[in-house]
C-alpha cells in the first residue's frame, strides 16, 4: 500500500520506515512511503484521478492531512465516505476530551473521514547563546525585531508554518476570537485584520532582509537559526527543537518558549482516498500508528517528538511507563510549560490571509 | 547476363543535367585497360559525372541515355551492383580498422578466412607493403596509404575504375610514380578507366581519348590523343 | 529508394515528439478555458484567465520570467563567443574546457544547490573573508539569494548554459573552417575578437541559432532552479504556475492552466525579442563591417570574458565542493571554513533510498536515452540513405526544425494536459509513463548531438565501401556505426544526462510514485537537512558524471584507433 505523506524530514522518514518494518512483520502489509513536497500536491492528485473518472485503484491508500488540505478533500468528496475512524479497535484509546482538535480538524468536524496520528502546538525557538530572554508576547517579539532589525523571520505564507504565524498573530490581535471560529465574514474581513496588517506593516521592514525575501518552509528558517542570521525561530512541534539538537540540525544552546497567552495547537491525521487501492491495510495502518507503542515512540524526541493523541493516564500500566520513559531532551517543554492552546480558526480565514497577504506583500 | 569484361565501359548518349539544364553529354566507349580522361574547370561537373557513373547522383543532376559495362546495363543499378571501383584524392582508409581489415572488407565473401588473409598478404607483397596488414592506417606515409587503396579497390574484383583526381594530394615526385601504378595495374588486370582530373600531367601520362568539359559548350567529343 | 513520407523512423519519431506536446497542450488549453467536464466545469468560461489577471504582482512573475531568460541566455552567448574569439588554442582554453564540459553533466537543481551554499550570506565565500571583520561574526544580511530582481537565478542559470552552449558550439566549428579566415582577418590588422566576429561568429551563430533558442525557452520556464535561487516576492511566472496547478482548489487549479498558456506566450514573447534583437544586430554587424575598424585593442574585452568564465568555474569547483563536504558534515556552523568533522552517516543512513532511487533513475534514463539514440541513429540514417529519394521530406522537417519542438515549449505549458492524458491512459504513475515523458526531452537533445558528427562524416566513405560491393546494411554496421560510436555513445550520456535533470516531467507524470533523485533533492530542498541535501543533490550529479565517463572509456575500449595515442 501507498502512504502520501511529506518527506521532508528525515527523522520522521526514519521513523514511517519503522512502522513500515512493523507492518510487515505484524500484519504482512507492505508500506510503501511516498514522499512528498507538499500534501496539497497529493489531494491535487487524487482531484486529477477524479477528473479522469479513476473511481478505483488510485495512486494513494493513506495521506497524512490536516486543515485546509482536508476541508478540500471533504468538499470535493475525495475521502472514503464511511465514518471508519472512530470504529478503528483503538480510537478508544483516543484522548477525545482533553485534546478536542482530533475532532474537529480547524473547526470543520472530521465526521470520522479522518484518523489522529499527532498533536501539534506552535512552539517558538531562540538560541539561548547569543538571546537570553525570549519574547513572551507578540508586542514583545516586535519591540525585540525593532530592536534587532534582521534577527526574526517568519516562512513565506502560503507555506503552512508561515500562514500558521498569521493566525497566531491574529488570533491575539482581533477584538474578539469567537470570530475565527465562524467561517470569515468578507464584508468585515478588512476590519477584522486591520490591526494584525498594521502590525504586519510595522514589523516587516525590522525583518531579515528587510522583509523583501522570506524563508519558503520551516526547515529553511531553522537553517537560519542554525547558521545565526536570526535568533528566533519557531515549529509546530513542541519535539522539535530537541530532536533536532540531538541530530546536530541546530546548536545545542537553543531552547523552546511559548507566548504567555497561549500559541495555536491543532491535530494531524491520516485520510483515505475514495479511490484508494488498498482501503484495508490503509485502515491496519491508521489502527497501528494509534497504538500506544507507535504513539510512544513517536513522542520520543530521539525518534521524531510528535506528541500523543492518546489519553495517556487511562492507558494500561505497561503502555503508561512507555511514555513516563521518554526524555524530553535539553529544549523540550513539559506539557504543563506548554501554556494554552489557542484553536485553530475556521479554514478559510487561512485561505483569505493568505489571499490578503499576497495581494500586500506579495509583489514588492 | 554474364559480364563480359572484354566490351569494356560504354556511355551512350549520356546528357548530365543540373535542373534540367545540360552540363555535359557525351558518347564514349573505353576498352579494357584504356583511360578516359574528363578534364574541365571547377564547376563543370566532371565530379558530377563521376558520381552518375558511379551511382551517387543524386537531385538536381539527372542524367538521360544509358552506362553499359562489360556488357551490363548499369544505369539503374544501385552503386553496389556495379562494380565500379571509387579512387578519390584521399585515400580514405577506414580509420577504425587495420590496413588488413580494410582489406578484407573489400575482398568478396568466400573462401575460409585463411585463405581470405593469403589473399590479402599476398596483394600487400605485389605492392611492395609487406606485413602492413596489422597497422593501423594513420600511421602511414601519404604515399603507403594510396597504395592500400588502390590494393583495396582491385581485390573488390571491379570490372571498371573511376578515378576522382586520384594523385592531386600527394608532391610531385610521389604522384608521377603512384600514376603509373595506377594505370600499370588497370592495364594489367585489364580495367577500363575514366580519371577526371584538372592536371593536364595526368592526362598525358594516361594516353588515351580526352574528353574537356566547357559549361558553354557541353556537348563534347572525346579525342584521342593529347590535346 | 523509399517515399520520404513512408520512412518509419521518420514517422515514429514526428508520433512520439509531436502528438505528447500538442495532446498536452490541448489538454492545458481546455481547462484554462474553464472547460473540464469531469470535474463539473462543462462550459466554457473565462473564469481562469480573469482569476490569473487578478493574481497580485503577475506583471511582475512575467517581467522576471522575460529579464532572467533574456539576460541569462544574452549573457551565456556571450561569454562563451568571448572565449572562442579571444582564447580559441591557448592553454588557457584547453584547461578551461576540461573544466566546463563536466559541468554540464550537472543537473540544474544541485547547480543551483552548490551555487546557494557558496554565495548565500552564510555561504563559503563570506565564511572565507569572516575572520577579517567582526561585523561578519554573524551572516551579514545581504539579499543575495532570492533577490527580487532575479541575478542571482541568471547567474544560475549561466552557470549551467555557458558549458551547453561550449559544447554546441565546438561541435559547430568542427564544419568551420576557422582558422585560415581568422588568419586572414588578423593579417588585415584586425584584432582577434573582431576578426572572430567578422568572418566566423555570423556562420557559428547559425549552427548555434537551435541550441540558443532552447537555452533561451529553457530559461524563462525554469522551475527547480528558480525555486532554489529566484525571488518569491513574486516569483517567476513558471514557479508561480506549478504552485497553482498542484493546489486542491479546483478553481486555482484551472488558474494555473490559464498561466500555463501565459507562460507559453511568454517565452514565445522572449523568442520574439529575440528575433528582434538578431535582426538589429546583423544590420549594425554589417555596417560595421563595412567600416573597416580594426579594433586591434581588445585585450580588455577578452580578459574580461576569460576572467568571468573563470569565475564562473571557480564558484561551481566551489559549490561541488561545499556540496560534499556538507554530505559529510557532522555539523557545520558559521563561520567555520571547514567543518569540525567528518562523517559517512548521511551517506549511510541515505543508502537504501538513494540506491533505489539511483536504480529508478538509471532505469529510466537509460532506457529512454538508448531508445532515443536508436531512433536518432535510425532518422538520420534514412536520410543518408534517402539521398536521392527526392523532396524535403519528413526526415527533412524533423531534423530542420520539428523534433526540437519540445524544446521551444515550456515544460508547464503541455505538461499539465499530458498528465490528464496519461491519466485517462493509465500511464499515470507508471515507469511507462514517466520514461515517456522524458523521451520527449531526450530525444531532441540526442538529436542535437548527434546531427553534426553524422553529417561532418565524409560521405565518401560510404560511397566508397559500396563501390568496393558492400550493401547499404553492411555499409552502416562496419563503417558507419562504428565511426560514429563514440558520438553515439555520448549522446547516449547526454540523454542520460537530461533525462536525470528532469524534475517537472518526473513529479507530475510520476505522481509521487516514480520518484527520481532529482524530485527527490528538489522535495528535501524544500525542506530536508543541508548534508541530506548535499547526498541528494551529489547522487544526482554522480550519475550523468559517470555516463560521461563510461561513455568515453568505452570508445577508446570499442574503437582503440579513433584514439592514437600521442607519443606514437
Amino acid at each position: 500500500m501507498y502512504f502520501h505523506a511529506w518527506g521532508g524530514e528525515p527523522r520522521i522518514n526514519a521513523y514511517i520506515d519503522w512502522v513500515a518494518g512493523e507492518l510487515k512483520q505484524q500484519y504482512g502489509v507492505t508500506l510503501e512511503h511516498v514522499k512528498v513536497d507538499d500534501t496539497a500536491n497529493v489531494v491535487a492528485r487524487v482531484l486529477a484521478e477524479k477528473t479522469a473518472g479513476k473511481t478505483s485503484g488510485g495512486a494513494v491508500d493513506l495521506v497524512w492531512i490536516n486543515g485546509e488540505n482536508f476541508a478540500a478533500m471533504k468538499r470535493e468528496g475525495l475521502l472514503q465516505a464511511e465514518a471508519w475512524a472512530e470504529r478503528l479497535p483503538n480510537w478508544a484509546l483516543v484522548d477525545v476530551e482533553g485534546k478536542p482538535t482530533v475532532r474537529k480538524d480547524f473547526t470543520v468536524a472530521t465526521d470520522g473521514l479522518e484518523s489522529p496520528w499527532g498533536m501539534a502546538k506552535l512552539v517558538f525557538m531562540h538560541d539561548s547563546a547569543r538571546l537570553a530572554e525570549p519574547p513572551a508576547s507578540l508586542q514583545a517579539l516586535a519591540e525585540f525585531a525593532k530592536a534587532n532589525p534582521g534577527r526574526f523571520t517568519y516562512p513565506q505564507p502560503p507555506n503552512f508554518h508561515g500562514s500558521t504565524f498569521l493566525k497566531q498573530a491574529l488570533s491575539d490581535l482581533i477584538d474578539d476570537r469567537e470570530k475565527l471560529a465562524r467561517p470569515v465574514d468578507p464584508a468585515r474581513f478588512e476590519a477584522d485584520t486591520a490591526a494584525l496588517f498594521a502590525w504586519l506593516d510595522a514589523l516587516h521592514p525590522n525583518l531579515w532582509r528587510g522583509g523583501k525575501a522570506f524563508p519558503q518552509s520551516v526547515a529553511a528558517l531553522w537553517q537560519l537559526l542554525a547558521d545565526g542570521e536570526v535568533d528566533i525561530a519557531f515549529s509546530f512541534n513542541p519535539g522539535d527543537a530537541s530532536a533536532a539538537i540531538a541530530a546536530g540540525e541546530l546548536p545545542d544552546t537553543v531552547r523552546s518558549f511559548v507566548f504567555a497567552g497561549g500559541t495555536i495547537g491543532n491535530s494531524h491525521f491520516v485520510a483515505i482516498p475514495f479511490n484508494a487501492n488498498a482501503p484495508a491495510a490503509a485502515k491496519v495502518l491508521a489502527n497501528f500508528l494509534l497504538s500506544p507503542e507507535a504513539q510512544a515512540r513517536k513522542e520520543d524526541p530521539a525518534i521524531w517528538g510528535d506528541p500523543t493523541v492518546l489519553n495517556v493516564a487511562a492507558l494500561a500500566d505497561a503502555d503508561k511507563a512507555r511514555f513516563a520513559a521518554i526524555d524530553l531532551g535539553k529544549a523540550g517543554l513539559s506539557p504543563s510549560a506548554l501554556g494554552p492552546t489557542l484553536p485553530e480558526p475556521h479554514p478559510s480565514w487561512m485561505e483569505a490571509l493568505e489571499a490578503a497577504w499576497a495581494k500586500r506583500y506579495g509583489a514588492q | 547476363m554474364h559480364p563480359d569484361p572484354k566490351s569494356g565501359l560504354h556511355l551512350c548518349g549520356l546528357n548530365l543535367r543540373l535542373d534540367g539544364q545540360l552540363l555535359a553529354a557525351l558518347d564514349a566507349k573505353v576498352a579494357q585497360g584504356e583511360v578516359l580522361t574528363v578534364m574541365g574547370a571547377s564547376g563543370s561537373g566532371k565530379s558530377s559525372l563521376l558520381a552518375a557513373l558511379a551511382g551517387f547522383l543524386a537531385p538536381p543532376f539527372t542524367i538521360e541515355g544509358r552506362i553499359v559495362l562489360a556488357g551490363r546495363d548499369v544505369t539503374y543499378l544501385p552503386p553496389q551492383a556495379r562494380r565500379m571501383g571509387l579512387m578519390f584524392q584521399q585515400p580514405l582508409l577506414f580509420p577504425h580498422m587495420s590496413v588488413g581489415e580494410n582489406l578484407l572488407f573489400a575482398l568478396p565473401a568466400g573462401g575460409s578466412s585463411g585463405e581470405r588473409r593469403r589473399k590479402i598478404e599476398q596483394a600487400l607483397a605485389d605492392a611492395d607493403l609487406e606485413g602492413f596488414a596489422a597497422r593501423d592506417p594513420q600511421t602511414l606515409s601519404g604515399g603507403q596509404q594510396s597504395r592500400v587503396a588502390l590494393v583495396r579497390v582491385l581485390l573488390a574484383e571491379p570490372l571498371a575504375l573511376l578515378l576522382d583526381e586520384p594523385f592531386a594530394a600527394l608532391d610531385t615526385a610521389l604522384r608521377s610514380a603512384m600514376r603509373d601504378l595506377v594505370f600499370a595495374a588497370a592495364r594489367k588486370a585489364g580495367l577500363p578507366v575514366v580519371l577526371v582530373t584538372h592536371d593536364r600531367a595526368d592526362a598525358e601520362a594516361a594516353v588515351g581519348q580526352i574528353l574537356q568539359l566547357d559549361a558553354a559548350a557541353p556537348y563534347s567529343e572525346a579525342s584521342a590523343g593529347s590535346a | 529508394m523509399s517515399r520520404p513520407w513512408l520512412r518509419p523512423a521518420a514517422l515514429a519519431t514526428a508520433l512520439v515528439l509531436v502528438v505528447p506536446v500538442a495532446a498536452g497542450l490541448i489538454g492545458t488549453a481546455l481547462p484554462a478555458l474553464g472547460y473540464l467536464p469531469s470535474a463539473g466545469a462543462a462550459s466554457a468560461s473565462l473564469d481562469p484567465v480573469k482569476a490569473l489577471l487578478d493574481a497580485p504582482g503577475l506583471g511582475r512573475s512575467i517581467l522576471l520570467s522575460l529579464g532572467t531568460g533574456l539576460a541569462a541566455t544574452l549573457v551565456s552567448l556571450l561569454l562563451v563567443m568571448l572565449l572562442l574569439a579571444g582564447w580559441l588554442d591557448s592553454a588557457a582554453f584547453r584547461w578551461l574546457r576540461r573544466l566546463l564540459a563536466p559541468l554540464l553533466s550537472v543537473p540544474h537543481a544541485a547547480a543551483a544547490l552548490g551555487l546557494a551554499l557558496v554565495i548565500a550570506p552564510s555561504g563559503f565565500l563570506v565564511r572565507l573573508v569572516a575572520p577579517l571583520s567582526p561585523a561578519l561574526s554573524r551572516p551579514p544580511d545581504w539579499l543575495i539569494l532570492q533577490d527580487p530582481f532575479g541575478l542571482t537565478l541568471t547567474l544560475g542559470l549561466v552557470l549551467k548554459e555557458v558549458p551547453f552552449l561550449l559544447l554546441m558550439a565546438l561541435a559547430a566549428l568542427h564544419q568551420i573552417d576557422l582558422r585560415p579566415r581568422l588568419q586572414l582577418a588578423e593579417s588585415f590588422g584586425y584584432g582577434r575578437i573582431a576578426a572572430f566576429g567578422h568572418t566566423v561568429a555570423p556562420l557559428l551563430y547559425r549552427q548555434l541559432r537551435l541550441p540558443v533558442l532552447a537555452v533561451l525557452a529553457f530559461s524563462t520556464s525554469v522551475v527547480d532552479m528558480a525555486l532554489v535561487l529566484g525571488p518569491s516576492l513574486p516569483a517567476t511566472l513558471a514557479v508561480r504556475v506549478v504552485g497553482w496547478m498542484g493546489d486542491p482548489d479546483l478553481a486555482i487549479r484551472m488558474k494555473g492552466a490559464a498561466g500555463a498558456l501565459l507562460q507559453l506566450s511568454v517565452s514565445a514573447a522572449a523568442l520574439l525579442v529575440w528575433f528582434a534583437g538578431e535582426r538589429a544586430l546583423r544590420l549594425v554587424w554589417r555596417s560595421q563591417a563595412i567600416r573597416g575598424h580594426r579594433l586591434a585593442r581588445d585585450r580588455i574585452a577578452s580578459r574580461t570574458g576569460l576572467g568571468v568564465l573563470l569565475g564562473l568555474v571557480v564558484l561551481a569547483v566551489l559549490g561541488l565542493s561545499v556540496l560534499t563536504l556538507w554530505s559529510l558534515a557532522t555539523a557545520w556552523r558559521y563561520p567555520d571554513l571547514l567543518p569540525s568533522s567528518l562523517t559517512l552517516r548521511h551517506w549511510l543512513q541515505s543508502g537504501p533510498d538513494l540506491t533505489g532511487l539511483i536504480a529508478t533513475t538509471l532505469a529510466i534514463g537509460l532506457a529512454v536515452s538508448l531508445t532515443a539514440a536508436a531512433l536518432v541513429t535510425a532518422l538520420l540514417q534514412e536520410r543518408v540513405q534517402g539521398q536521392g529519394g527526392g523532396g524535403a521530406g519528413l526526415d527533412t522537417w524533423l531534423l530542420d526544425g520539428l523534433a526540437f519542438v519540445p524544446l521551444l515549449v515550456p515544460q508547464v505549458a503541455f505538461l499539465f494536459g499530458l498528465q490528464v492524458l496519461f491519466l485517462q491512459a493509465g500511464l499515470d504513475g507508471s515507469l511507462f509513463g514517466v520514461a515517456l515523458s522524458h523521451f520527449v526531452f531526450v530525444l531532441p537533445y540526442i538529436l542535437l548531438s548527434l546531427r553534426g558528427p553524422w553529417g561532418a562524416l565524409d560521405p565518401r566513405y560510404r560511397q566508397v565501401a559500396l563501390s568496393l560491393g558492400a550493401s547499404e546494411q553492411r555499409v552502416f554496421w562496419r563503417i558507419r556505426l562504428p565511426l560514429m560510436l563514440p558520438a553515439i555513445l555520448t549522446a547516449v550520456a547526454l540523454g542520460l544526462a537530461i533525462s536525470v535533470s528532469q524534475y517537472l516531467p518526473t513529479l507530475l507524470i510520476g505522481g509521487g510514485r516514480v520518484t527520481t533523485v532529482t524530485t527527490e533533492a528538489v522535495a528535501l530542498a524544500s525542506g530536508g537537512s543541508r548534508p541530506l541535501i548535499a547526498v541528494h543533490a551529489l547522487a544526482q550529479i554522480l550519475l550523468p558524471f559517470a555516463g560521461f565517463a563510461l561513455a568515453a572509456a568505452l570508445s577508446r575500449l570499442l574503437l582503440p584507433r579513433l584514439f592514437p595515442r600521442r607519443s606514437s
